[in-house]
């Protein structure tokens, strides 16, 4: 029986920034912004879950992250995750993806013996695609990057199919393998009721929700954290709305017309 | 202040991939004021057809290891083979294309050397530190686009960056360096390539950004896949391409490929005209460096409207199918 992994990990909703997240210079309040699960760490979840539906095997899902990242394990119980587990420690605040990886192949190599670990391709708030390659390298796993599809899985190889950028790939990997997992792989599925009302009230340290930290996993402090972070934030600036010159046109035919005399100026000037 | 390049070739043309060159250029000019070298890493089965292009934009030599086994990524062997090169080579900066294929590897790398890695610059220079060598000074978006973050690697060796295709503008060609390519000898091991690739097709339609000087894209107020066709009409009738924001791609009414943005393509045509888009942060880090920004859209407060030239508020179905008229007539 295969035992599958899926990293999952909290964050800020970038994706729908609303006015209320906006400070009056213009600028995002990051803490003003909700917390959700990472969009292509469900499809990563959603992945494994279809492999539970068909081989009947566990999937256990890990985040790393604050106290509030329960969240996210409870989301994953809800959709039908057999363990969670949260690796929680004040030594893991400001850990770069280096680091991140460290603890979260700690974690995996301390909670079970996994064939396949599954990830979303990038988290929305840094976009940086790196923890789960990462985590590959330091388990010693295959890697399989941008899976769009999982076409196929037995007890020796997983077929999946690979966004190539300029081309389409099927790849048949053996195991032990870690996967990240794009958007397009599948849709995610709704949490079951009976899940919910079972787990509706866990909290973190409950027998449903373990918490490990740094002692737990046995790991080496100095790897974590920002100690353990080769990569320095230097500086940081908020973008901020710029005006323009904007020549707005009436909005009828006339100013529509007018919009098209001023493109086919362009676009003669652009022809030469 | 010695730079490694990855460089990687389109497998379908068999050419150079567009980034390659960018950042042979920009690692030159990063390291020719304190007479650093540029070095570029291969690994595939053959090299690239136009490989010597890269010397006449600033690439002092060219490592490569060609093998039948390397024509598809192998993640493993890939790595191992680049980071032989880069032990070797010792450098101070390695650069990577953020392409699929150097967003697999250089993590990978960066976790074995255990050294620091930043994504997807949009920035990147050498500076003093603290009057204590020189860094690489890394700019990249983050949180959606909505802060720039200057990242740094001090105490560290080698700092490592990956760059998206078309960010760093290509230069006029420098005098061109003779060329020095130079194969690689190491030994291989078998156990490094564990995938297998059944099969490898060609994506059939290929969205051309980069030729194109007009682009017409829409975003989450076009409404619906059916009404997309209107900006393919107007496209047509212009003679552009067809783009889209992050918004439209997720409700299903254009392809990802013709995604433009922080996590889409960054374009920067003569005209870009945003139809239904309202403009987010991430939006515009792929197409505010246009020429000249158009705006078509409902709401007169959408922040598209502060980065555009003209504008126009009204529904793009309206004025779209006009526009399509009148470029006939006028045309």
């Amino acid at each position: 029986m295969k035992k599958i992994a899926v990293l999952v990990k909290q964050v800020p909703d970038t994706a729908n920034i609303t006015g209320d997240a906006m400070k009056e210079d213009g600028t995002v309040n990051r803490a003003a912004l909700p917390a959700v699960f990472n969009p292509e760490d469900l499809n990563a979840l959603e992945m494994g879950l279809e492999i539970k539906d068909k081989l009947g095997c566990e999937v256990q899902v890990i985040t790393m992250g604050p106290p509030k990242a329960v969240e996210v394990l409870k989301q994953s119980l809800y959709m039908g995750a057999d363990k969670v587990y949260l690796i929680s420690d004040r030594k893991f605040a400001g850990s770069d993806t280096l680091a991140t990886s460290y603890v979260l192949s700690g974690a995996v190599k301390h909670i079970d013996n996994f064939d396949l670990i599954l990830a979303g391709r990038q988290a929305i708030d840094g976009d940086t695609a790196q923890v789960g390659p990462q985590v590959a390298e330091k388990l010693g796993f295959n890697l399989v990057s941008y899976v769009t599809r999982l076409i196929d899985i037995d007890e020796n190889t997983l077929t999946v199919e690979r966004d190539g950028e300029v081309q389409v790939e099927t790849v048949r990997t053996p195991y032990p393998v870690l996967l990240t997992v794009t958007q397009t792989a599948n849709t995610p599925r709704y949490p079951n009721a009976l899940r919910m009302l079972k787990y509706f009230r866990a909290e973190s340290g409950d027998p449903a929700i373990p918490v490990l930290t740094i002692n737990d996993l046995g790991i080496d402090p100095a790897a974590c954290g920002l100690d353990g972070s080769p990569t320095k934030v230097h500086k940081i600036k908020s973008i901020t709305l710029t005006g323009g010159s904007l020549k707005l046109y009436e909005n009828n035919s006339a100013g529509v017309m007018g919009l098209v005399k001023e493109i086919i100026k362009d676009y003669v000037e652009v022809s030469e | 202040m010695k730079t490694v390049v990855f460089i990687e070739k389109n497998p379908v043309t068999g050419k150079l991939r567009d980034v390659s060159i960018e950042l042979s250029a920009k690692a030159h000019s990063l390291v020719a004021p304190y007479r650093g070298e540029v070095v570029g890493a291969f690994v595939g089965d053959r090299l690239p057809d136009d490989s010597d292009l890269l010397f006449d934009y600033g690439l002092n030599r060219l490592l490569y290891v060609n093998r039948p086994e390397f024509k598809h990524l192998h993640s493993i062997a890939y790595k191992n083979v680049i980071e032989a090169m880069i032990k070797n080579e010792d450098p101070d900066i390695v650069l990577f294309g953020a392409t699929h294929m150097g967003r697999d590897v250089a993590p990978l790398i960066s976790s074995s050397l255990a050294t620091g890695l930043t994504a997807d610059c949009t920035q990147l220079h050498i500076d003093d530190y603290k009057g204590n060598g020189k860094l690489l000074y890394q700019v990249r978006p983050a949180f959606g686009g909505n802060i720039l973050a200057t990242i740094i690697t001090p105490g560290h060796r080698p700092m490592m960056a990956t760059v998206r295709e078309g960010v760093m503008r290509l230069p006029e060609k420098n005098t061109p360096n003779p060329v020095d390519t130079e194969d690689f000898t190491m030994e291989f091991d078998k156990s490094w390539i564990k995938s297998e690739f059944l099969n490898v097709v060609p994506k059939a339609r290929k969205v051309n950004f980069k030729s194109s000087n007009i682009i017409v894209a829409g975003g989450a107020g076009v409404g619906g896949k059916e009404n997309f066709q209107l900006l393919y009409q107007l496209a047509d009738a212009l003679g552009g391409e067809v783009g889209a924001s992050r918004a439209a791609v997720d409700f299903g009414f254009a392809d990802k490929d013709r995604q433009i943005g922080q996590t889409g393509a960054v374009v920067r045509p003569k005209l870009y005209i945003a139809c239904g888009i309202s403009g987010s942060i991430q939006h515009r880090a792929g197409m505010a460096e246009s020429n000249k920004i158009i705006a078509i859209n409902t709401d007169p407060d959408a922040p598209i409207f502060g980065i555009a030239h003209l504008g126009i508020v009204e529904d793009l179905k309206t004025v779209i199918p006009m526009m399509v008229k009148y470029l006939k007539e006028e045309g």
